[in-house]
């Protein structure tokens, strides 16, 4: 099964028959996968599904070795640790590599708009886990990314903190309307966030569903719970269950 | 009487609080580092203190003649008089400017090699087996080979301190390029940092830890190297000052050599130490640091 096009929308993002190997392995298999402008999308996958790889594909980290790979020039990535530099402040990391004018003055509109503005000028040792991801989103939005990608950057948060997050992502993403590619293994996270989930198995694209919830969304509500099911037989989590 | 239950007994009297001392010993053990360092730092200088003072002892009473090792307060005046007529001060110039020079030369040609090595392969394939050749070399047995070399003017003198003085700049700043947090890179890489930015930014930021620690081993070693190249064939310096003074049995003038040379060391260090809390003060201070 290969990856729907989101219907209509003018595709941001566009992989087709992307193949790696790594000797004999194959760690993506002839997948497909296409994001549409503004389209927020999830990508689950167990650990070795390829999720990274396919990721620092589109990063351009990793070479593309066999087939075809469009993503826009503006694109920006938060990763799982923040990688801010320890020896900038919070402001200077942000404004890192931003060229044109009042690069310091765009990274503090970045970092109020990410609730940072009481820490511009700390050192990134200083703050907590969840400030410091702030600051690795705040990096990425000022770039102003068509693409944003982020790879499990709250899987190292805290709950509370992980809720809070996952709130200001959601609120961000509204205000940019920028295409996001999301990487978790979290189904709950996808559901609240994504317009649409895609599920990654051994290199390829083995399911894809359209979250079509009305937001803000609500675990309590009964379709979430339908959605939440069938994603986790996607990721054979029950038949794992079962097993055991 | 309750103070006795403390470890600290010494230390108790100086303040006494009974709301403190009859509770349990959590709180007295929540009340005692600020009182306990003042002690330890008191008691840290009694130990030399005695040792001074019982040498100055047998000295007085004719236990220790001079001429084996002078008595402090002789040491003292003796200090004052060099001073006085400048000897000391114009020797001590001598000796900061060869080890000034030295040392600034291992700096620079550490830092270069370092960053030639560091920063690209082939610079590593042409410097690194070099270097690593000579590191080896114990610099102390190149004196005889530096005299017939330079002669016996400054130059043998100054190229032994910077002999000395630049494994250690060069060896730490190659490691600390070469250990930069390879996620980092990644990420200066997904900002399209150009290489340009990425080691003005990025790598040399992250390898200043480790030249710092490479400036200290430098600083210090710099230091020995000055001692033997100034005892051999000098004519100007603290160490030729002790050597003449050999000649004449004066070990009050050899124990004032010794006593700038060690007053070189750690003011230099503290130098370092200094640089050090002012560059990486982005570093959360670790516990049981102590300057």
């Amino acid at each position: 099964m290969s990856a729907p096009a989101s219907g209509g929308m003018p595709a941001t993002v566009l992989v087709r028959g992307l193949e790696r190997r790594f000797g004999n392995t194959t760690v993506l298999d002839r997948l497909d996968l296409s994001v549409g402008a503004g389209e927020f999308v999830a990508l689950l996958g167990r650990s070795g599904s390829g999720k990274t790889t396919l990721l620092r594909t589109l990063t351009g980290l990793d070479p593309v070795q066999t087939g075809e790979v469009r993503v826009p020039a503006a694109q920006a990535v938060v990763f799982q640790e923040s990688r801010l530099l320890p020896w900038k402040r919070v402001w200077e990391n942000v404004a890192l590599g931003l060229e044109g004018a009042d690069a310091r003055g765009r990274a503090e509109v970045a970092l109020e708009e990410v609730g940072l503005g009481h820490r511009l000028a700390a050192w990134p040792l200083t703050l907590s886990g969840g400030e410091a991801q702030r600051a690795g989103i705040a990096r990425a939005l000022v770039r102003e990314p068509s693409f944003l990608m982020l790879d499990e950057p709250f899987a190292s948060l805290d709950a509370l903190t992980r809720l809070r997050m996952q709130d200001m992502v959601g609120a961000l993403w509204r205000r940019h309307r920028c295409a996001v590619l999301l990487v978790t293994h979290d189904v709950d996270e996808a559901l609240l966030l994504a317009d649409r989930a895609v599920v990654l198995d051994k290199g390829r694209i083995r399911a894809s569903f359209p979250i079509a919830l009305p937001r803000p969304r609500r675990h309590a509500d009964p379709d979430f719970a339908r959605l939440r099911a069938a994603l986790l037989d996607a990721l054979d989590v029950r038949a794992v269950d079962q097993a055991a | 009487m309750p103070d006795t239950l403390l470890p600290d007994g010494i230390l108790t009297p100086a303040r006494p609080d009974p709301a403190h001392v009859p509770a349990a010993p959590a709180s007295a053990a929540l009340a005692r580092p600020r009182a306990r360092r003042a002690g330890m730092a008191g008691r840290r200088f009694l130990s030399p203190l005695l040792i001074v003072l019982a040498w100055q002892a047998a000295s007085s009473a004719g236990l220790i003649s001079p001429q084996t090792l002078a008595s402090p307060w002789q040491i003292g005046r003796t200090a004052l008089a060099l001073s006085a007529d400048g000897t000391l001060g114009r020797n001590l110039l001598v000796s900061l400017g060869r080890a000034g020079a030295g040392f600034a030369l291992a700096f620079a040609a550490g830092v270069v090699l370092a960053l030639i090595s560091g920063l690209s392969r082939l610079g590593e394939d042409v410097v690194d087996a070099p270097m690593q050749m000579l590191r080896t070399l114990p610099a102390l047995a190149l004196v005889p080979l530096f005299i017939l070399w330079f002669g016996i003017g400054e130059v043998p003198k100054v190229a032994l301190v910077a002999l000395g003085g630049v494994f250690p700049i060069y060896l730490n700043l190659f490691k600390g390029i070469r250990s930069v947090d390879p996620k980092l890179l990644e990420m200066a890489r997904t900002l399209r940092l150009g290489r340009r930015d990425t080691i003005r930014h990025v790598v040399l930021p992250g390898a200043l830890p480790d030249l710092l620690v490479g400036l200290r081993l430098s600083v210090g070693i710099s230091w020995l190297m000055l001692v033997v190249a100034e005892q051999v064939n000098a004519s100007s310096g603290i160490g030729h000052m002790m050597m003449d003074a050999q000649d004449f049995l004066r070990t009050d003038i050899i124990m004032v050599g010794l006593l700038v040379y060690a007053l070189l060391g750690l003011g230099s260090d503290q130098g370092v130490r200094w640089l050090e809390r002012h560059l990486l003060r982005w570093q959360p201070p670790s516990p049981g640091y102590r300057a």
